[in-house]
């Protein structure tokens, strides 16, 4: 299991929880596995079945582009950050 | 007991001294003692060695262990003649430090050799007063707040984030702040844009920060630019010479127009960006770390990017982050800390808390790559509306 946090831009399609915990072995796995129980994150989430170009997935405080993007490996405990560019100020 | 020849001869005798002549060729090596001035103030701002640093013999055993940890660091304590020096080169070997020499002749000889000096700028009465608590900290000091008057902050947006940014730089007396943003005061902004006053109401938001400001600290200029930052008038504004930029925008477009120009300009971003109960805050420094596209080559739909018009914003959330983006401008412009490039805080108010994560420059950034795609100013609208969910 891995903790996820949801950004607040995200929060009402999974009826404003703040983190989830997500089953999987990939950051793939775990999206799929949250979009599954939340259906409503696909649309914010994926674009075309992958993971939309403007969602940032952080895991243990690295971005996974660094690492194996959605393939990149996910502990058990693993913290997972999914981070949206937010404009205001 | 000992009269006062008598005890300066056996002190003398237990110190070791150098030459003026001498302290002068240890003074131009890379690796140079640091020079302790322990005159009294009115001496040291008639000019003093360079690099020296200012203590005065008052309060140097309180001190000199927050300016100079580092026991073992060679020091060249000096005086005018060599006297009151030679009695705080005993005190420094009392205290622990290892090295020790006192300046023979002190540094009215090193003036009659005509060895280089510095005349500092001196803080006027009235700014040793007000900058006191600066001064007290060995971190900022009177160089330190001289670096704060000289610099130039330009704050994109005089909204939430601009208003405690403003207002804490200000008071610091960072000297000049450039001020963009095209708004007038509304009623929806006071909850959280303090900057601002009910009485402000329908002024142009530069012009009622400026007051503000103004009247904060005399010491600081306000220039105001009473427009929307474009491709059109960036250039214009940072002709006008910035040494820091403070976002604090509150659309995509702008975001990522201030980034561009901040690359090709090597000037340091300080990014903070809020929704709801959330902030964001990190440092985008050329040459240093990643810009804004590498951590989001892309924005969302506006759709899934709500403002805090659209979404709201608790009022004290740009507080928080505003002060944290003016925290890390004070620490570029002294120069010290670690700063936040390459890392991103995630502030939370909810669950008050603050998680980090970190970003890494991209080597295929197109603004900041090794081979960049994109080398002059877009339609920044048009590239952000550009993205769709596909």
């Amino acid at each position: 299991m891995a903790a996820v946090r949801i950004p607040p831009t995200l929060r009402a399609e999974v009826g404003g929880a703040r983190q989830l915990e997500a089953r999987g072995e990939t950051v793939a796995e775990v999206l799929d596995d949250l979009v599954e129980r939340h259906p409503a994150l696909a649309a914010q989430l994926l674009a075309g079945g992958e993971l939309a170009p403007f969602v940032n997935v952080f895991v243990g405080g690295e971005d996974i582009r660094t690492l194996d993007g959605t393939e990149t490996h996910v502990r058990n405990g693993d913290s997972i950050v999914l981070l949206p560019a937010m404009a205001g100020g | 007991m000992a009269g006062y020849r008598e005890l300066l001869a056996r002190v003398r005798a237990e110190i070791d001294e150098v030459s003026t002549v001498e302290a002068r060729e240890l003074h131009r090596r890379p690796d140079a003692p640091l020079f302790v001035d322990v005159r009294e103030p009115d001496e040291w701002e008639e000019g003093h060695i360079p690099g020296a640093l200012y203590t005065g013999r008052g309060r140097l055993e309180q001190r000199i262990e927050g300016f100079v940890p580092d026991k073992s660091r060679p020091l060249v304590v000096y005086c005018s003649a060599g006297s009151r020096s030679a009695f705080a080169a005993k005190t420094l070997e009392e205290l622990g430090y290892e090295n020790v020499v006192n300046l023979a002749g002190g540094f009215n000889d090193w003036k009659r050799n005509g060895f280089e000096l510095t005349i500092p700028r001196v803080l006027s009465a009235e700014q040793r007063s007000r900058y006191s608590r600066h001064l007290l900290i060995p971190e900022v000091g009177e160089d330190g707040q001289q670096r704060i008057l000289d610099a130039r902050v330009l704050l994109v947006g005089a909204g939430g984030l601009g208003s405690p940014a403003s207002l804490y730089l200000a008071a610091a007396g960072v000297g000049t702040l450039g001020i963009v943003d095209a708004d007038v005061v509304d009623e929806s902004n006071l909850q959280r844009q303090i900057v601002h006053a009910t009485d402000r109401l329908g002024e142009p938001k530069v012009l009622s920060a400026k007051r503000t400001v103004e009247a904060l600290n005399p010491d600081v200029r306000v220039v105001p630019y009473q427009e929307r930052l474009t491709s059109e008038n960036v250039e214009r504004i940072l002709a006008d010479g910035w040494d820091v930029i403070v976002d604090g925008a509150d659309n995509f477009p702008t975001r990522y127009l201030v980034n561009d120009a901040s690359v090709w300009h090597g000037i340091p971003v300080v990014h903070g960006s809020i929704f709801r109960f959330e902030g964001q805050v990190t440092l985008f420094q050329p040459g240093v770390g990643p810009c804004y596209r590498c951590l989001f080559p892309k924005p969302p739909p506006p759709e899934l990017a709500p403002s805090c018009a659209e979404g709201g914003v608790l009022g004290v959330l740009p507080g928080i982050v505003g002060s944290l983006q003016a925290n890390e401008a004070l620490k570029l412009i002294l120069e010290r800390g670690d700063s936040l490039a390459g890392r991103l805080l995630l502030f939370d108010a909810l669950g008050t808390t603050l998680d980090e994560v970190t970003v890494r420059r991209d080597p295929d950034c197109p603004v900041c790559g090794e081979h960049p795609t994109i080398t002059e100013y877009v339609d920044y609208v048009e590239f952000c509306n550009s993205v769709s969910l596909g």
